[in-house]
């Protein structure tokens, strides 16, 4: 998977916020160790440096919004021993997807005084939908120590750890009280993967989704809940339908709320 | 006349992507342009048919680096919108979280995104080879604005606790207490990052700004005050919009934003500084004038002496107020809508941020205006440019193109915010 010599890192970037790249530098502790390992070779938020590929690991963040990243990001796989997607905007479109459910035109003219001047396409899709990825990390941000193991686990070569679970498995194994069942809040965490340390919950509120469908989820049944909790089903479709609205479950979920 | 093309593909160390271009022609500048061409994301299209209560949530994704003021601007947007106010120590936890940010933020531009330039390193993993103090020192400072953020916001980046009327849980006073020592220390640090920064060689360059940020009776800006400039502008958020407007040029997906009668204006830590010394703590005071940048400045390549005192502040602020924390009755006061608009600016690290929605008798947004900071600087950034490159035409072509991308640095600019891919391109015809 990776040479002998220090493996090449690239972070490339589409359309998307930077909070998750935002995550290699955030990981104040554990940085400059990352750094000894590992030849951090395009990087361009934090360095002016670029060695030239291919690269062992390429970290994309972003979804595919206009015409040149729909090209550019074959040129990124070209240059990918291993590619992996971090964040919802590149596992799943991330909140600019929402375009996908209206009408992009409008929003363009909404947005913009000259909708002439935008070349911008009419959904926002995931990174896998354009070429193969090898691994992916969930999160609106990924969560930090999700990268570290998936980094330390390459230069090992062997498979992160990272769970695919729902969030309800984190909350009961940190002891908090279900907040849908004891407080009647909605909580997305039954359809939620993993990965936060079940955040919301821990600050009496219910679960809004930034990680995105987990493996196999109901969420049928948890919208049937959320109906016998007194939410509309244009709440409801909301609920399904904000950083993660273009993964398939999610997706398909809203648009069976919709009027 | 001789022509040539200097080209770098990509400028680095700035939040986002994007490009710049400067056009000289013999020995005179005809053009200098900021390009952004970031992938529109219509935040402002998608706000609209989503609940009031969501926009805190849904508006930190602009941004990774600054989600925080997001939060703060749209809350308080939201809040004026219904006619409550969040005060007391609901409103001392806001600005708490907002020090973290502005302390994580500052310290990652300062160190790892500006000071490599001044010390003639490509980043600051390089520079920790040779300096590993300074480097730990930054990381360390940097750790702890992000863990306020994560104390008051639930984590660092995209916080899950702050709402519109408050928070949904609040920090207990010994988690509160465990900030003090390090706050402490963090107070030094800031110190001693200031003078560090001082020392930093600084070309001679000073322009005549338009300053424009937040001014309030007693306190340095954060999350409150009127709107003020140098030049005479004194208005609420209200006003607003009647003072200052937005263009959508050919070469940036970010709109450009000017005052009405006059044009560029520059907002950020050194228009802050400028309008708002008096206000800074005695420390922060007696540092920057140690530091002789005086009650005035208007370099913009010492604006990472400026970050640095903000910096000093934020501790400072953070401190007084982990001091003085009672736990309040309840996280959050009540909002009720109806229809409705509300303006709100805030201080983000890199300045001014203007929201501003209306909603109906459901809460259900209708409209929605959200003008970042870096909008507001790209005129700046580009007169900057066009100013620097007249006055250092001798300088060759690789050391103009690496002061070039300090022209831009020195804004700190958040193109995410708004824009994406930055590429540097000087034409010499």
């Amino acid at each position: 998977m990776v040479d002998k010599l220090r493996p090449k890192l690239a972070v490339w970037k589409f359309a998307s916020c930077d909070g998750c790249q935002l995550s290699l530098l955030d990981c104040e502790d554990e940085l400059l160790a990352v750094a000894e390992a590992i030849e951090i070779a395009n990087f361009p938020e934090a360095s002016r440096r670029v060695l030239k590929g291919p690269y062992d690991v390429s970290l994309v963040e972003g979804s595919i919004t206009t015409p040149h990243d729909a090209e550019r990001i074959h040129k990124v796989r070209r240059l990918s021993k291993f590619l992996v997607t971090i964040g919802s905007c590149a596992t799943g479109g991330g909140i600019q997807a929402l375009r996908n459910f209206g009408d992009v035109k409008e929003y363009t003219r909404y947005v913009y005084a000259n909708p002439e001047y935008i070349e911008t396409l009419s959904k926002s899709t995931p990174i896998s939908d354009h070429v193969y990825v090898d691994f992916e990390l969930r999160g609106c941000p990924i969560n930090k120590y999700h990268l570290v193991e998936l980094i330390s686990a390459l230069l090992n070569n062997r498979k992160p750890n990272i769970p695919t679970y729902s969030t309800c498995i984190e909350c009961k194994r940190k002891g908090i009280i279900c907040v849908m069942v004891s407080k009647g809040l909605p909580c997305l965490g039954p359809v939620t993967q993993a990965g936060c340390g079940a955040l919301c919950p821990s600050y009496n509120r219910g679960c809004f989704g930034c990680y995105g469908p987990k493996e196999t989820p109901n969420t049928e049944s948890l919208g049937k809940l959320w109906g016998q909790l007194n939410n509309t089903d244009e709440e409801i479709m909301r609920a399904f339908r904000s950083f993660n609205a273009y993964a398939e479950p999610f997706r398909k979920a809203s648009e069976s709320y919709e009027k | 006349m001789k022509s040539k093309t200097i080209k770098v593909d990509y400028l680095a160390r700035v939040e986002g992507e994007g490009g710049l271009s400067v056009k000289i022609k013999g020995d005179k500048v005809i053009e200098a342009k900021l390009n952004i061409f970031e992938p529109p994301r219509f935040f402002e299209g998608f706000l609209r048919g989503r609940k009031f209560t969501e926009a805190p949530d849904i508006t930190a994704r602009i941004c990774g680096i600054c989600p925080v003021a997001y939060q703060m601007s749209s809350s308080h947007a939201m809040e004026t919108a219904c006619g409550v106010s969040v005060e007391g120590q609901l409103r001392q936890l806001r600005r708490l979280l907002y020090c973290g940010e502005w302390i994580e933020s500052h310290v990652l531009h300062i160190y790892m995104l500006h000071a490599p330039d001044f010390l003639g390193y490509q980043d600051a993993i390089q520079l920790a080879k040779d300096y590993p103090d300074v480097v730990n020192r930054a990381l360390k400072l940097k750790k702890l604005g992000n863990d306020i953020v994560a104390l008051v916001g639930g984590r660092e980046i995209h916080p899950i606790n702050p709402r519109v009327g408050g928070f949904y849980k609040v920090p207990k006073k010994e988690e509160m207490n465990a900030l003090g020592e390090r706050l402490k220390w963090g107070i030094d640090a800031s110190l001693e990052t200031i003078q560090l920064v001082t020392t930093f060689p600084f070309p001679d360059f000073e322009q005549d700004y338009e300053y424009v940020s937040l001014c309030h009776p007693d306190e340095y800006p954060l999350n409150r005050g009127r709107i003020i400039s140098n030049k005479g502008i004194d208005i609420s958020a209200a006003e607003f919009l009647n003072y200052f407007e937005e263009e959508h040029v050919k070469h940036s997906t970010s709109l450009h934003a000017k005052v009405k009668e006059r044009g560029r204006y520059h907002v950020g830590p050194m228009a802050r500084y400028n309008l708002n010394f008096d206000k800074l703590p005695e420390i922060a005071r007696e540092a920057a004038i140690k530091a002789g940048i005086g009650e005035k400045c208007h370099n913009p390549f010492k604006s990472i002496i400026v970050r640095a005192v903000e910096t000093l502040f934020a501790c400072h602020e953070a401190l007084q107020i982990i001091e003085n924390y009672e736990i309040p009755d309840k996280p959050s006061i009540d909002v009720k809508p109806h229809q409705s608009t509300g303006h709100w600016c805030t201080e983000a690290p890199r300045g001014l941020l203007y929201h501003h929605y209306s909603i109906d008798d459901n809460g259900i947004i209708t409209d929605a205006r959200i003008i970042p900071p870096t909008s507001q600087n790209q005129k700046v950034i580009e007169d900057d440019l066009f100013h620097f490159v007249g006055k250092n035409m001798n300088l060759s072509d690789e050391e103009l193109t690496w002061k070039c991308e300090q022209v831009v640095r020195n804004y700190d600019p958040c193109i995410s915010c708004s824009c994406h891919f930055l590429k540097l391109n000087i034409e010499r015809e």
